[in-house]
This record gives C-alpha cells, sequence and structure tokens, in this order.
C-alpha cells in the first residue's frame, strides 16, 4: 500500500493528491522557474505526509510556491528563499536536514555505520584466513586442481 | 449470525495455536513423538479456521453485509466486485487477516511438506510458528476485530477509498504479506536452530527455499507498489523515500543479505551465526514495518486518529518475539561452532562483503527513518529526513555494491583469484567506460551521476554475460558443447544470472528516469499541440463519462511521432460521489524505452485545462527490471537441489566443486 | 568475546524503550505527532500590517499588540473547523479576554457573512487576502490560535480548533499567569 496509503490518509485530511504545480503560476523566466522547481522539491509541505511543496496541491504548497517565486523575482538567492521559509516553519521543513548539534548523529551514522561494517569486514576475513594460508597447495597441485575443475564444469 | 461464526473461527484458530506454540516444544524436549506430531496437526488446523474467517469476512464484502461494522465502513453496493472483494484488505482488520492467513499457510507448508526433516527441528519450527500465529490473532480478536457489528445497521456503506479501488489493490498487499510473512519461516528455522544448538547445511538448504520465495515475493510486492504509486498518484514518481516505503524495503535489503549468507552456511558450512542472525534481523524489520505502519507513530495527518492501545500491543509483540529471539541468541549462538576457513578473496570473502554492506544501506536507511521519531520522543525538536538525505546516502553505499556483484559471483569459493577475474571482465569494464563516457560527452558534466548508473548497468549486464558465456564456452567449444553446458548448468547457476541481470536493468531504470525526464506543465486549449522529447501531444479536448461508481472528465491526447500516430492518451479526472472523492488517472503509453505519461489538471476558462505531460525514459525498465529479479530468484527456488522436501542431508558441502556455484 | 553476540539484543533493548516512550508521550496525549512547533515561541510576533476587512473597520498592526495579553485567531469562512471553535471564542470575548482576528484568504462578503452568524468575538480584525501574513507567522493549518503577551513576544500556538479542554488546561491559565 506504502504510498497510495500515505495519500489515503492525505485524501482524510482533505487535500486531494495530483495536480501540484499548476500553468499558472509558473515564472516566465525559465531559468528563475528551474530554480524555484529545485528549491520547491527541498521543502515539505507541512499538512502533507512527506511530499514537496513541488509535489502537492495543498492550498499551503501553492502559496509556498508563490512566496518562493516572488522572493527569487526579487533578486534574492536561492539560500535567501530556503532561509525565508525556514525562519517562518522551523527546520521541520527542510526535507533534508540541517547539520547542527541534533542531526550530528544523523549525518554521522551512515559514516560510523560504514566504518564499522568496513571494520567487521577485515576482522571476519582475517580471522577466518588462518587455515586457508596453511592449506595452500604447491603449484602442481594448483595445475591438477584446475585440471578437475574444468572437468567438473563440463 | 455468520459474521459470529468468523470471530468463531478466529477464537479457534487462536486456541489452536496456543496449543501449536508449546505441546510441540514440549515433546521436543523429551523426545515424545506424539506430542510433536501435535504440532502439524494443529498447524493445519489454524490455517483451515484462519481460512474460514477469512471465506466469512469476504463474504461480509461481497454480499455488503453493512451490519458489519468493518465492511459499512469500507465497502458500498455500487463498487465493483473485484473491489469489493480487494476491499476485504483494504483496511486495518482485514488486512490482518490476510496477514495471519498467509502466516498460517506459511506454516502449514511445514506440516505438509517437511517429512524429511528431523522431527524436533520441525516440531520447534511449527512451535515458533504457532507463537507467531498466537500474538497475531490475540492482536486481531482482543484490538481490530473485523467482524465487529453495528447497530444500526447503516443501509449503504462509507465506501473504499477511489486511490484503492484498483488493480493494485488485488496484488500489491498480498505480495507485500507473502514476502513479510514468509520471513517469518527463515526467523521461525533460526529460532529453531538456536533451541536444538546446531546449524548445519542442512539447515540451510531448509531455509533457501523459504528466504527465496519470500524475497521474490517482496521484490514482486515493493515493485508493484512503486508503480501502482507511478501510476495512480499523478506526479510521475516511483520512489518517494516515504517512511511507510522504507518500512517495506528495510526487509528487502536484510532478506537480500540473508539470502546470500544461506549460501555460504550451506556450500560452506561458515557464517552460521551471522546468517542466524540476519535471519532474526529480516523478519524483526517485517514487523518492525508492521509496528511503524500500524501504531501511528508515524503518521502525521491530523484528523486521522489511531487507537493508541494497537500500537502498544505491536510493541509487545515486537518485544516478546524479537526480545525472546535476541536473548536466546545472546545464549545460545556462542556455541554454535564456525565452520569453513576462507581467504579474504574469494566467493565467501565477497559473500562477507555483499551482507556488510546490505546491512550498512539498511542500517543507514532505519536510521533516517526513526531520526525523526527518536528527536522528537527526546524533546529534540522536529525533523524532516527526506529523500535528499537517502539518496545522499544510500547511493554511495550501492555503488560499491553492484560492483562487487559481479565480481563476486566470478570468484572461486575458499580462495579466489581477483587478477584472474578482473582480466576476465576486461569487457565489462571497457563497455561500462564507454557508456560513462559517451553519457558524459552528451550530456556534460553535470550527468556524472548519470553516466555512474549507467556504467554500472552495463557492468552489471555485460559482466553477467561474460561470466555466463565463460562458463557455456561460448566461442571455446562448438554450439552442440555450449547448448549442453547451458543445459547443464543447475537452475541456481541461472537464477543468480538473471536476477543479478534484473539488478542492472533497475539500475538502469532508475538512472534514465531520474536524470532524463521531461514535464511539460501546459495551459492547453483543444486543438492545442505540444512537443514532448521527440513527439507531438494534440489535446482534443476533454468529455464527461461515467464509470460504475464514479463520473469523470476524459481528456484526448493524440500522440504523433512525425506523420505516425503512435497513441491516443485518455486520461480521467473522476469524482466518487460515495466516498466524496477526486482521483486523477494517468494515460500512460509505454514503449519498452520510456513512458509517455500524461495528467488531466483542472479545467480552466474558455474550454483549456491544465494537462502535465511527462516523457519518463527507460522507466518500465525499473518494474521490468525487478519482475526479471524476481524470476531469477524463482528459478533458483525450481533448482532440484533446493526443491522443498529434499533436501540432502548429505555434508557433501564443500567438497562439490564449481559446477556447485549458486 | 561473547559480548558481541549481546549487542544485538541490547540494540533491540534500546529501540523498543525508545518506541516505548513515544507510545506513552503520544497515548498520554503529551505530544501530537502531527504538529510542528511554532519558532516563534518566546519570540516577538512577526510584523503585521493589515487593513480591516472591507466595509468594516479596524485592521491589525504590530503596533495593536503588545501592552495587554491578547489571543490571536487565524480564521477563515472556508475552514470548518473554524466554525466548529467560533463559540469558544466567542466565550472568551464576553469574559474580557482581547482577541485579535487574522482572516486569511477570504472574500469580504463571506467574511462579514461568518461573522455575522456566529458572532463577532474579535476586538481587531486584519484581512490577510493573499495568505502573507499567515505565512509570516508560520500558519499551516485553519484555524490557529496564538498568545501574545504584553511585550509582543508569541508565548503559545494551538494549531487547530481549540477545545474545550484546551482551554481549561493550557490557554486560559496561561492568560491568567500573563495577567499578573
Amino acid at each position: 500500500m506504502i504510498r497510495v496509503l500515505a495519500v489515503v490518509l492525505l485524501a482524510l485530511a482533505g487535500a486531494v493528491p495530483a495536480g501540484a504545480l499548476e500553468p499558472g503560476e509558473r515564472l516566465a523566466d525559465p531559468a528563475l522557474e528551474a530554480r524555484a522547481r529545485e528549491i520547491g522539491k527541498t521543502l515539505r509541505c507541512l499538512v502533507c505526509q512527506n511530499q514537496s511543496i513541488d509535489d502537492s496541491d495543498a492550498d499551503l504548497a501553492r502559496d509556498l510556491r508563490a512566496v518562493v517565486r516572488e522572493r527569487l523575482s526579487a533578486g534574492e538567492t536561492d539560500r535567501q528563499v530556503v532561509a525565508y521559509v525556514r525562519d517562518r516553519y522551523g527546520d521541520f521543513v527542510l526535507l533534508k536536514p540541517p547539520f547542527q548539534p541534533s542531526t550530528y548523529a544523523l549525518w554521522a551514522a551512515p559514516v560510523v555505520l560504514f566504518g564499522l561494517a568496513a571494520l567487521t569486514v577485515v576482522v571476519v576475513l582475517r580471522r577466518r584466513r588462518g587455515a586457508a594460508d596453511v592449506a595452500r597447495l604447491s603449484a602442481e597441485e594448483e595445475a591438477r586442481l584446475a585440471r578437475l575443475l574444468d572437468d567438473g564444469r563440463r | 449470525m455468520i459474521p459470529e461464526l468468523g470471530v468463531f473461527a478466529l477464537a479457534v484458530a487462536f486456541v489452536v495455536t496456543l496449543v501449536q506454540s508449546t505441546v510441540p516444544l514440549l515433546g521436543a524436549a523429551r523426545g515424545d513423538a506424539r506430542l510433536m506430531a501435535v504440532g502439524s496437526a494443529a498447524a493445519t488446523a489454524q490455517l483451515l479456521f484462519i481460512a474460514v474467517a477469512f471465506a466469512i469476512l469476504t463474504l461480509a464484502y461481497v454480499r455488503s453485509d453493512f451490519s458489519v461494522a468493518n465492511v459499512a465502513e469500507n465497502s458500498h453496493t455500487l463498487k465493483p466486485l473485484l473491489y469489493r472483494i480487494t476491499g476485504v484488505w483494504g483496511n486495518h482488520e482485514g488486512s490482518m487477516v490476510l496477514w495471519v492467513l498467509i502466516l498460517a499457510a506459511f506454516g502449514w507448508t511445514v506440516a505438509a511438506l517437511g517429512h524429511n526433516l528431523p522431527p524436533s527441528l520441525k516440531a520447534r519450527v511449527l512451535a515458533v510458528q504457532g507463537i507467531i500465529g498466537a500474538l497475531f490473532l490475540a492482536f486481531i480478536l482482543f484490538t481490530s476485530n473485523p467482524f465487529e457489528r453495528i447497530v444500526p445497521v447503516p443501509v449503504e456503506g462509507r465506501g473504499l477509498n477511489p486511490l484503492l479501488q484498483d488493480p493494485g489493490l488485488a496484488f500489491h498487499p498480498p505480495f507485500l504479506y507473502l514476502g513479510y510473512v514468509g520471513f517469518s519461516m527463515a526467523f521461525a528455522f533460526a529460532v529453531a536452530a538456536l533451541i536444538e544448538g546446531r546449524v548445519d547445511p542442512a539447515w540451510a538448504r531448509w531455509v533457501r527455499p523459504w528466504t527465496l520465495a519470500a524475497w521474490c515475493a517482496l521484490t514482486v510486492g515493493i515493485a508493484l507498489g512503486s508503480w501502482w504509486a507511478y501510476y495512480e498518484l499523478g506526479w510521475g514518481g516511483f520512489w518517494f523515500w516515504d517512511p511507510v516505503e522504507n518500512a517495506s524495503f528495510l526487509p528487502w535489503l536484510v532478506g537480500t543479505a540473508l539470502l546470500h549468507s544461506a549460501i555460504v552456511v550451506e556450500k560452506r558450512d561458515a557464517l552460521k551465526t551471522w546468517t542466524v542472525l540476519l535471519a532474526i534481523i529480516t523478519f524483526g524489520l517485517s514487523l518492525l514495518g508492521t509496528f511503524l505502519v500500524r501504531s501511528g507513530v508515524l503518521t502525521s495527518v491530523h484528523s486521522f486518529a489511531v487507537d493508541p492501545a494497537r500500537g502498544v500491543f505491536i510493541l509487545g509483540i515486537l518485544i516478546l518475539l524479537l526480545g525472546g529471539a535476541f536473548a536466546l541468541y545472546a545464549a545460545r549462538a556462542p556455541a554454535l561452532k564456525g565452520g569453513g576457513l576462507f581467504a579474504p578473496v574469494s566467493r565467501e570473502g565477497a559473500l562477507v562483503l555483499n551482507n556488510l554492506l546490505l546491512c550498512t544501506a539498511a542500517a543507514v536507511v532505519l536510521v533516517g527513518t526513526l531520526y525523526p521519531l527518536v528527536l522528537d520522543a527526546f524533546g529534540g525538536g522536529k525533523v524532516s529526513v527526506g529523500p535528499p538525505f537517502f539518496n545522499l546516502t544510500f547511493v554511495p553505499i550501492m555503488v560499491p555494491t553492484l560492483l562487487a556483484v559481479v565480481v563476486g559471483a566470478m570468484l572461486s569459493w575458499k580462495r579466489g583469484d581477483l587478477a584472474g577475474v578482473m582480466g576476465r571482465l576486461w569487457l565489462a569494464a571497457g563497455a561500462a567506460g564507454l557508456v560513462a563516457v559517451a553519457t558524459l560527452g552528451l550530456g556534460g558534466l553535470r550527468h556524472a551521476l548519470a553516466a555512474l548508473g549507467f556504467a554500472l548497468a552495463v557492468w552489471l549486464v555485460v559482466g553477467i554475460a561474460v561470466d555466463l558465456a565463460a562458463r557455456l564456452g561460448l566461442g571455446t567449444v562448438g554450439a552442440r558443447d555450449c547448448l549442453r553446458r547451458a543445459a547443464k548448468l543447475p537452475r541456481s547457476a541461472w537464477g543468480m544470472a538473471v536476477a543479478h541481470a534484473g539488478l542492472g536493468v533497475v539500475v538502469a531504470g532508475i538512472t534514465a528516469s531520474a536524470h532524463w525526464q521531461v514535464e511539460e506543465l501546459r495551459l492547453l486549449r483543444p486543438g492545442e499541440t505540444v512537443a514532448l522529447a521527440s513527439y507531438a501531444v494534440t489535446f482534443d479536448g476533454a468529455r464527461q463519462v461515467r464509470g460504475p461508481n464514479y463520473s469523470a472528465w476524459e481528456g484526448r491526447l493524440v500522440v504523433r511521432d512525425g506523420d505516425r500516430l503512435v497513441a491516443t492518451l485518455l486520461p480521467q479526472k473522476r469524482f466518487y460521489p460515495a466516498e466524496g472523492q477526486t482521483t486523477t488517472e494517468a494515460a500512460i503509453h509505454t514503449t519498452w524505452l520510456a513512458d509517455i505519461y500524461v495528467v488531466l489538471g483542472k479545467a480552466e476558462e474558455g474550454g483549456a485545462w491544465s494537462v502535465r505531460l511527462y516523457h519518463n525514459p527507460l522507466v518500465p525498465w525499473i518494474w521490468v527490471g525487478a519482475v526479471v529479479m524476481a524470476l531469477g530468484g524463482m528459478l533458483s527456488l525450481s533448482d532440484r537441489r533446493h526443491r522443498v522436501g529434499a533436501p540432502r542431508r548429505a555434508a557433501r558441502a564443500g567438497s562439490e566443486p564449481s559446477a556447485a556455484k549458486a | 568475546m561473547r559480548l558481541r553476540y549481546v549487542v544485538p539484543a541490547l540494540v533491540f533493548a534500546v529501540l523498543a524503550a525508545v518506541f516505548a516512550l513515544y507510545l506513552h508521550q503520544v497515548g498520554s496525549g503529551g505530544k501530537n505527532i502531527a504538529e510542528v512547533p511554532s519558532v516563534f515561541i518566546e519570540r516577538a510576533a512577526p510584523p503585521l500590517a493589515l487593513p480591516p476587512i472591507e466595509g468594516m473597520t479596524g485592521g491589525l498592526a504590530s503596533a495593536d499588540l503588545g501592552g495587554r495579553a491578547v489571543l490571536v485567531n487565524v480564521f477563515a469562512s472556508w475552514c470548518p473547523p473554524c466554525r466548529a471553535e467560533h463559540p469558544l471564542l466567542m466565550r472568551l470575548a464576553r469574559e474580557g479576554v482581547l482577541v485579535y482576528g487574522i482572516n486569511v484568504k477570504d472574500k469580504p462578503a463571506d467574511a462579514k457573512a461568518f461573522l455575522a452568524e456566529l458572532g463577532n468575538p474579535f476586538a481587531r480584525i486584519g484581512a490577510d487576502r493573499q495568505g502573507r501574513a499567515a505565512i509570516d507567522w508560520g500558519v499551516y493549518g485553519y484555524p490557529e490560535t496564538f498568545v501574545v503577551d504584553r511585550d509582543s513576544r508569541i508565548r503559545y500556538r494551538h494549531v487547530g480548533a481549540i477545545t474545550e479542554r484546551d482551554l481549561e488546561t493550557v490557554i486560559r491559565p496561561l492568560l491568567a499567569r500573563l495577567a499578573r
């Protein structure tokens, strides 16, 4: 059910999926509009379930899209526009969580987990190696094995 | 009267599971064959009674018996028969009945097909299945009774959410549950093995087919869900890193790791404790998904009231099952002696790498999914962890994983020859490099990620082809010999090649659709034409149409490629009066290379409509690739050496040369 | 070396404890999962300069805040929960609580009809035709109710219709404290 169920919940809240950005909302300048789309994809629609304002048809999402476009048209940078929205709605609107004390653990997790995994690989492989080295075959044995393997494949 | 029979059947099933979860355990401990045999009978009875309950619920839906609250809340007389039936599991209570039905069916297969399982292992596996069944039946009976009556009986039902009135509902949840619940078999075998204190290649040969079957079902289930969201929600997206999606992806990732580590247990008698742990964790993550989705802790919509009692109950089940299993693991796993040794560069070594990468990926997704909840629980404020986080962290872990797939599959057991394998892969490496350079050359540096994605896809597919060609002796022996070798190559080897190639297809599909999706958002008057990729799409206007339980505006768009008519697309915007809801039905034309995807938006003044058009290159490959992966799994499953009911107990593992590559 | 076999159990125990804590917080009503806290709590109320609803007098500006604790209610005629909570606002106004309104994205005629039908509890109303003031205040669900203290700082924000219980357990006690 996954996404569809999420949207069912959304529909229960009165919002209707699909639609999202309407043609009339767009800016005339394609470069500016493209920036607006990118920003829209990183801002979360607060009344929807895990949708960006770019994807959502909710009223709030439409208003925020308009705000983003207004501020871009006024010459603000992407960063300023995002900051404007964040100043009013908090960290929750950022789909990419900011790097700050409350999210250090989140951003560190992939690195730490990857390090742990790498360490485990090294430890496991070392421990397992032991006897395999002892059992190393002589060149003659290798050749014989290769012949056998070849036969085995046929 | 009949619905009460349904409750009665569930209650009887519950009592049966109580017997099933205790008596066989006692029998196994005492070595009493008669007590152990109770397990099989109980498993059969359990399936029977749950099937009766499920049939009664389905009957209530088919007959629109609105005296049953569940039916009244989720059905409607005007609903087509198909959606009345699928509506059974389109809600919390009904889907739980389907859940336990599938669980009982899996348990029954052990009873029915497990003749040559050691009796004590069989008894213990059935007992663990019984415990799981008992807990979930209790959950249904005490918190989520699907047969509850309402008085007065409403004249009409409230209907099913129109988004769920789709063939997707018929297949997606059942496949997903087959996957989730199928992993309970691996869990039951793991716990039984911990009780027995023995894990050997025979055990792995028993665990693998069920894990493989569950994995195939889950792969199909996730792909169906993604496809359903893609065509039903009208955004042209297929994966959103939504917590609910992640909940289904986690068991898939760890289940994939389990599938591979079980091979090592089977072939080399090594990685036993690790495999047992993975079996517990895989099912644990399935349960976690159930908890997250049904307890309401991840819901973020105001008006949706969730009964907190359910969350508490499922958490209790989680603690009993997983807490118990992990405690047992801590106590008994140290006694499981590890077997075969191997060099770092070997098939085993590659599978260890594969396992740890997959588990790291799963752990990262888990952390990202749960972080907002944990932070909030400790008063750390609200944050969102959305697609940007997962794309940034998950993708880098997948790159080495995909690179290793090809190499690992070509290394021999015990001690491999990396230089030799790499030497044989020059063609794949060259092809991948060429594709990367071509992509960069055509698209520039901003398509570096796309270049990487395509290179990986080509690396996978060509690498597997090279390996297969070498095994068949293509180019070195005659055609007849080749065919003979192809026939002799084990199905599991074919299965592996097919599944890995499917993965390559998925990677290509994701890469292309993520980087080259074309979106056109237009206000169109009838007769107007839009250019979309290489096509010209003409809007012919919209008209009103009627469905069985909805009315709709249907747009008509004609797609042409030059003078050639490609397709006529009829996207709809439906209104379901019974539910008072609107849905959009995208119209999609699929070529093998792309989807043309059209959504009808709002009507504007002067007969104009807002229309969204997408050209999604290679997007069908995502689902085709996933199905190919599942087919590969099934091919492997059909290998006679994996066939359920015919596990060879001979300890010949390790003595089989590379013909036994799997 | 036995320790590593205990690690999974420990990780699971921590996870289960967090879930239990969270379920407890939600179940006891102390936490609303859906609610996103306002960033303005304990901070100055964002600037306001709203005209009155067409055909009415008043309007709402920053200068109107401060000096006395006030309830600022963000409402609209098109919002059903606003209708539901309206009687409570009427009661508060009758009791002498100063209530201001921000009327969002409403047609003047609709807003006036809404107030004519249900009564007007607002001492001042600012018309936010574009909904920009609502965004400046971080409003995301309708209605929303803010408690602003005499120093123009926002002390509390409620999302959704206020209920009798919210009134008695949170809003009244807070207003009483602020009045001291």
